[in-house]
């Protein structure tokens, strides 16, 4: 069975590309402390708009998106390159088709990307659409990276030495093609001649379908099934336990990649996106609850005959929370896709709540918890510097996420509400200047919520440099813990 | 039939798991973008709507570049209490020519897709250099830099591309673009081409300075005709409907 493939894996003699990997391991780091700075940073912003700075690079609506995606693209991207060429040389036993030049050229690529696309926010390039931001120029760069890591990936797969592809492979795959769709749809654009602005092929409505299509298949692709490739590795890895079911694992595959696609509409409930469409998002929405909550079971129960490790392995504890949030996200979103409840949550921070139990919980969580096992594999220690400091990570951070997405479920509701409240004549209570005023304790709970995050990630900074840095006195070949076994994998 | 299906099959073959992936994927996207380009009732069969003017759309491209969807939406949705603040529900018909389209998916701020000739001039203009000073409460960054000379030389060659894409802009429109653009932000000046080209363009000194055309003139003509194109006392149920 394939999912037994990681877990019996024999030494052998293959030399895998390990340099760009680390280096892909330090850029997650780096790029997720820029991504939480900026993120503490715009709230603070909405909170005191004094610290806007009077400048042009430094306004919330240059800078959101250089939170999103250093976020999303530059944290997320690299946690992904990093797990997949990591993953994928492991499971097929096969060194990375390209060697250490394809990784480096994927390293400085994707986030030469990153940086291009950054800049450009600060200056004001932009094509004004979420999450696709980047213009015509940095899009077919990106394009180019994509592609040739999707020739890495299926070339390592083709090269394999295993018979089966794992299921964690699957995952990757599908989250490596499909971005590739969702990328070139999204962005497909005629650039105005001699300068690096463009317009899109499709506007108004059909713009805002393909957008949505493209945005939520980001969160569904990007943010889920690449993530959900990392879970089907990681967390056996880390509880010594094979995946719990090869049957569930393949529904839920299949199923989730079927309908991710279909609820792009439930962004745009009642817009003037014709109804059917979105009644189809919100269907499709509804139904995806089941292949989510089928993948959650599959990554908490393979810790069954496991559970006590939570206790002695904080590592691991990241990665068993991740998927709870991810439980927890993924009930959440389709019950916002109703359009009823919709109604209410649209347009407000209950939305930005959502999101960041769904990047902060599930895509930083489980992230963290593949760092903390990589990093000693990929330097070869035979543990980490400090389990105690994982401890206190795991608490600071989770603290943070419910401060964050609780203030955001008060305010957005409360937002909500206040919009359409009426008084007895029937004339709306609240102007809307007052209802921005309300928000504003909510907007520094929110913050403080955020530092917290930030302060979280800063100790796993810390922690993992001294891991790299420190030096062990044990005989290398008297090592007895299971990140050692499998850095001789 | 002696064949017996195994998943066994797919997840040996990179090839066949690949292609099967990218055939699951496309199914849904497919057979929610596809129909709204060829429903014909799509968009809605109203009078008014137009490509913006050459001013309007180089203070559509500061919106844009300021990033400003990140809080206002411009989506009236059809409910009693948005009808209260904003308006007539927004139509697909009065985007048609947005690119990007801006409907926005927060609102930090209020929606704009008809804040057109609600406020003066001036008031956009003071409001956009110090929010707080016009409305207290305000958390809008301040955006008194937009004072500064309007970089318009792309703006026929923008509405060239717009129009290889569908946008009907006209030669004479592309023709006299720069005309049109200095016109508009002029009251002095002959404005009978610019209404002719533009119906309900209105001319005007955006910022309070005639002095020069500024970026804060661009936005300020933009943000006053969003929603000011369709007429809605002549709109009937039957052109509104949507399928």
């Amino acid at each position: 069975m394939a999912t037994t493939v990681p877990m019996t894996a024999p030494d052998t003699d293959i030399r895998y590309v390990e340099s760009p990997i680390r280096a892909f391991a330090i850029a997650t780091m780096f790029w997720g402390v820029v991504g939480f700075l900026m993120g503490v940073t715009i709230a603070s912003q909405l909170a005191w708009p004094l610290l806007n700075l009077d400048l042009e690079w430094t306004t919330f609506g240059r800078l959101r998106p250089v939170h999103t995606s250093a976020v999303i693209f530059a944290f997320g991207g690299n946690a992904l390159l990093c797990t997949s060429l990591y993953v994928v040389q492991r499971t097929c036993r096969a060194r990375l088709f390209g060697g250490e030049e394809m990784g480096w050229f994927l390293f400085w690529g994707y986030n030469f990307f990153i940086v291009t696309a950054a800049l450009g926010y600060v200056l004001g390039v932009t094509q004004g659409k979420e999450y696709a931001e980047p213009e015509w120029f940095v899009d077919l760069w990106l394009t180019l990276v994509w592609v040739l890591y999707l020739v890495a990936f299926g070339g390592t797969i083709l090269k394999r030495e295993e018979p089966h592809i794992y299921v964690a492979n699957w995952f990757y795959l599908a989250f490596i093609i499909t971005v590739a769709m969702l990328h070139i749809g999204n962005n497909l654009a005629l650039p105005v001649g001699g300068t690096g602005r463009s317009f899109g092929v499709a506007g108004g409505v059909q713009d805002a379908m393909i957008q949505w299509w493209y945005g939520h298949n980001a969160v569904g692709f990007f943010l889920t099934a690449g993530f959900l490739g990392m879970m089907y590795y990681f967390i056996p890895k880390q509880a010594e336990r094979p995946v719990y079911s090869y049957r569930l694992s393949i529904i839920h595959f299949w199923s989730l990649i079927f309908l991710y696609i279909w609820a792009g509409p439930h962004h745009l409930h009642y817009t003037a996106l014709p109804d059917w469409a979105q009644t189809l998002g919100m269907v499709f929405s509804i139904m995806l609850w089941m292949p989510s909550w089928g993948g959650m079971i599959n990554g908490l129960m393979t810790l069954s005959g496991a559970w006590d490790k939570l206790r002695t392995n904080p590592a691991l504890r990241f990665s068993v929370t991740a998927v709870g949030f991810y439980g927890m996200s993924t009930f959440e979103g389709p019950v916002m896709s109703i359009r009823a409840v919709n109604a209410l949550s649209h347009y407000t921070d209950w939305t930005i709540g959502h999101v960041h139990s769904g990047a902060m919980g599930w895509v930083g969580f489980i992230t963290f918890g593949a760092l903390y096992w990589l990093f000693p594999v990929l330097w070869r220690k035979s543990r980490l510097y400090s389990e105690r400091l994982v401890a206190w990570h795991f608490w600071i951070a989770t603290l943070g996420i419910v401060l964050y997405i609780t203030a955001m479920w008060v305010s957005g509701i409360m937002q909500g509400l206040m919009w359409r409240a009426t008084d007895e004549l029937g004339f709306l209570q609240y102007s809307f200047i007052e209802t921005v005023a309300a928000m504003h304790p909510y907007y520094v709970i929110r913050m403080l919520g955020g530092l917290l995050y930030l302060a979280g990630s800063l100790i796993m900074v810390w922690n993992l440099y001294k891991t790299v840095t420190m030096v062990e006195s044990e005989e290398p070949q008297a090592l007895p813990s299971g990140a050692v076994a499998a850095a001789a994998e | 039939m002696a064949f017996k299906f195994s998943h066994g099959t797919i997840e040996r073959n990179l090839i066949l798991l690949g292609v099967l992936t990218l055939i699951t994927v496309s199914i849904g996207g497919l057979a929610q973008v596809v129909p709204l380009f060829t429903v014909e009732s799509t968009i809605e069969r109203v009078e008014g709507t137009r490509p913006y003017s050459p001013l309007e759309l180089m203070g559509r491209e500061i919106y844009v570049r300021e990033g400003c969807y990140t809080c206002h939406s411009q989506m009236i949705r059809p409910f009693r209490d948005e009808a209260e603040r904003y308006g007539h529900y927004s139509l697909a018909a009065e985007s048609m020519y947005d690119r990007p389209f801006q409907w926005g998916s927060k609102r930090t701020g209020p929606d704009l897709a008809r804040v057109g000739g609600r406020y003066s001039d001036d008031w956009h203009a003071q409001h956009l250099r110090s929010p707080r000073a016009v409305v207290p409460e305000s958390v809008m960054p301040p955006y008194a830099f937009l004072d500064r000379p309007l970089d318009y030389r792309r703006v026929g060659a923008s509405m060239a591309t717009l129009r290889a894409l569908g946008v009907p802009y006209t030669d004479e429109m592309i023709r006299n673009a720069d005309a049109d653009l200095r016109a508009q932000a002029n009251p002095e000046a002959d404005g009978a081409g610019l209404a002719s080209r533009y119906a309900r363009a209105r001319q005007g000194v955006f910022d309070g300075n005639s002095a020069e055309v500024t970026e804060m003139d661009a936005v300020v003509a933009f943000l006053q005709m969003l929603g000011t194109l369709v007429q809605f006392r002549d709109v009937t149920p039957e052109q509104l409907r949507q399928q």
